[in-house]
């Protein structure tokens, strides 16, 4: 078996320097981009009853399409289960995945890929039976605990059981729908995964919402965000400089509607954003108009954060975190100069 | 008389009266909520805000019509949707010819097997002015069909020649078959998958890149093949001795012999065996989503997972497809007894 493992980081080694620097050059031969997202999370990546895809990470290759390639539908959707994401990266198979994936050490540094940036701050919650009036998660002694497997999740619940010294029964689904299903026919007394998906699981999967309660303790940091292969310095710094320009064009109030008018604002940090008078896309590989376009696909990260997870969406997350530096959140774009 | 026969059978004694009456009880608990669910409460309008409003009091049937399309054809361009229809529609056609003897013999045969040989350029389209369209965005149903018909049709012809190169006198390729089907029965279908879509392209030469579907197809006939196998081997074994003898006091040869007596027999006597294969196969061919086909339940939770409204009815969404699967397993259990 080691044997085996030898040979196949070898071949890892050989193959992977091939890809160098070429991802954003095949991509403009191509005239698509190949973008992994998931196979159905609500707010982040789904296709709906025509096969369109919506949602966070999906506006992320949507921008990145425009800035790109001028064209927000130039994108080929590679939907992907848990397992397979990394796996899919690191073969080429896709150029970015945009799969709420939480950025860690081990992820960046031992599978040969790395995150670019991060797109939404979340982080681990329970859900549990009002009824068992359990109000903390350090009361769910031995406790049976749903969660779905290949997940941070997973790995999280028992880091955290083990710092408090309190003993639980994880209860692993493979699949999401199995086990939320599980919680409410009484098989869990908790259920444990990201916070941004226990608000939408209480209020419209629940038999009925009043029966159950989302615990206080947020147990751990998920910083969401997309990935690309390592190994190609150029196309990494379009991925990561789009997105803070999604950021930037917030914290700067440029929005999809305002995209053109704002060309004659006399502000040279807009200026800049949009092309008018520095060239900030050419030492990107791209042209002036790079982010102006992919704002203009897709708006601003505001506006992507309320369409799709936000207010203006049926998950109606706060902004939290996730707001800007300058109010109170922790979103804050390097600038673009 | 039929009374008669009713009472006999139902009230006959004390243990058959006790019996029906426990049966009639169970189905009067049961059938009244189900028909609640199933049909008093249910609605049938794809209109997910007035479903929300039954709080799951009764089914939410819309939820099939809703999402029809994306259940029944995965991600296929919706503009060539009549593609997956036809290449179902012909595999279906050959297993119906099976099941109720509209074809016999060697135009059976044919047709079981040009069915997914059609199905492949219907779907992929480049011929005869079909546009394009890439195996991974085939999906549901036809890709279900096709992973199915064209794995039993791949499997077939090559677990046949396993079974002879079994019984052959040749010790070194008696021993390499023995360990081909030790080892593919040996593993589950989900490894032989995952190594068919993972590991197999890491060994391929720079620049050769064989399709996913094309790489999973070779790894279920493969796997199939070892199955079928030994269900031949054991059809040939079972083989009465005399009439190989008698075949050859006609002047048959041995190719002939096969060809003419042994072989159309032998199929004849294991074709039970055959169709329970390919009924499992039919099943098993929901693992393929792991690797990303989207075959019937792939795409069923492709059609749902993220979708805020019609995700709560998932149960509907799959009883629609447990339907279809049990359909498909039915007309091949019909097609086992026809052949048998």
């Amino acid at each position: 078996m080691s044997r085996l493992k030898a040979a196949l980081a070898a071949l890892a080694l050989v193959s992977t320097p091939a890809l160098a620097g070429k991802t954003l050059d095949a991509i403009k031969a191509k005239g698509q981009i190949a973008c992994g997202v998931s196979t159905g999370v609500i707010g982040f990546s789904a296709a709906d009853s025509q096969g369109q895809w919506k949602g966070l990470d999906v506006d992320v290759c949507k921008a990145l399409a425009a800035a790109v390639l001028g064209d927000a539908n130039k994108v080929r959707w590679v939907p992907l289960n848990s397992q397979q994401r990394f796996t899919a990266l690191q073969s080429g198979e896709v150029d970015i995945l945009s799969r709420n994936t939480t950025w860690s050490l081990t992820r960046d540094a031992a599978l040969g890929l790395h995150f670019t940036a991060v797109t939404y701050y979340d982080g681990q919650g329970f859900l549990v039976a009002r009824k068992s009036k359990v109000t903390s998660a350090k009361q769910l002694k031995n406790a049976e605990i749903c969660v779905q497997s290949g997940t941070t999740t997973e790995k999280n619940l028992s880091d955290y059981f083990r710092t408090q010294g309190i003993k639980v029964k994880p209860v692993v689904f493979e699949k999401f729908e199995p086990s939320i299903k599980a919680f409410f026919s009484g098989r869990c007394q908790a259920y444990t995964t990201d916070a941004s998906a226990l608000a939408f699981i209480r209020t419209k999967e629940a038999p009925n919402p009043d029966d159950y309660v989302v615990l206080p303790e947020i147990i751990s940091k998920e910083p969401l965000g997309p990935a690309v292969r390592r190994g190609d310095d150029e196309w990494f710094a379009v991925v990561k400089w789009t997105i803070n320009a999604l950021i930037e064009a917030e914290e700067l109030g440029i929005t999809q509607a305002k995209v053109d008018s704002l060309k004659a604002s006399p502000d040279p940090a807009v200026q800049r954003f949009l092309g008018v008078g520095e060239d900030l896309g050419k030492s990107l590989g791209l042209d002036r108009e790079w982010a102006a376009r992919a704002v203009k696909a897709v708006g601003n990260y505001g506006e992507i954060f309320n369409r799709n997870v936000g207010a203006d969406s049926p998950l109606k997350l706060p902004r939290g975190l996730n707001a800007q530096w300058n109010k109170g959140g922790i979103l804050y774009a390097p600038p673009l100069r | 008389m039929m009374l008669v026969t009713l009472r006999r059978r139902f009230f006959g004694d004390g243990l058959n009266t006790a019996l029906t009456l426990l049966v009639l009880a169970a189905l009067a608990l049961c059938l009244p909520p189900l028909l609640n669910w199933a049909v008093i409460n249910a609605r049938f309008a794809p209109d997910a805000a007035a479903c929300e409003t039954l709080d799951h009091a009764g089914a939410c049937w819309g939820v099939v019509a809703e999402k029809a399309r994306f259940i029944l054809l995965g991600r296929y361009p919706a503009d060539q949707a009549w593609r997956p229809f036809l290449a179902a529609g012909l595999i279906t056609g050959s297993w119906l010819a099976a099941a109720f003897g509209w074809l016999r013999g060697g135009k059976l045969a044919s047709a079981l097997f040009l069915a997914p040989l059609l199905a492949l350029p219907l779907l992929g389209g480049g011929l005869a002015g079909l546009s394009d369209v890439p195996t991974e965005l085939w999906g549901g149903l036809p890709l279900t069909l096709l992973l199915t018909s064209a794995g039993m049709a791949g499997a077939l012809p090559l677990g046949i020649a396993v079974a002879y190169g079994r019984r052959s006198a040749l010790p070194i390729l008696r021993g390499l078959l023995t360990g081909y089907v030790e080892l593919a029965r040996g593993i589950p279908l989900v490894a032989a998958l995952f190594v068919a879509s993972f590991l197999l392209p890491l060994f391929f030469p720079d620049g050769v890149a064989v399709d996913m579907l094309w790489r999973v197809l070779i790894a279920i006939v493969l796997f199939a093949a070892a199955y079928l196998s030994e269900i031949v081997r054991g059809g040939l074994q079972a083989f009465p001795a005399g009439q190989l003898d008698a075949a050859l006091a006609l002047g048959f040869n041995r190719w002939q012999t096969q060809r003419w007596i042994v072989l159309p027999q032998v199929l004849r006597d294991v074709a039970p065996s055959l169709a329970n294969s390919a009924i499992a196969l039919f099943k098993d061919t929901s693992l393929v989503t792991i690797v990303s086909l989207y075959e019937l339940t792939g795409s069923l939770g492709l059609a749902l997972a993220g979708d805020p409204q019609w995700r709560p009815f998932y149960l509907e969404a799959w009883l629609f497809i447990a339907a279809i699967y049990w359909l498909g397993c039915a007309l091949l259990a019909k097609v086992s007894q026809r052949l048998g």
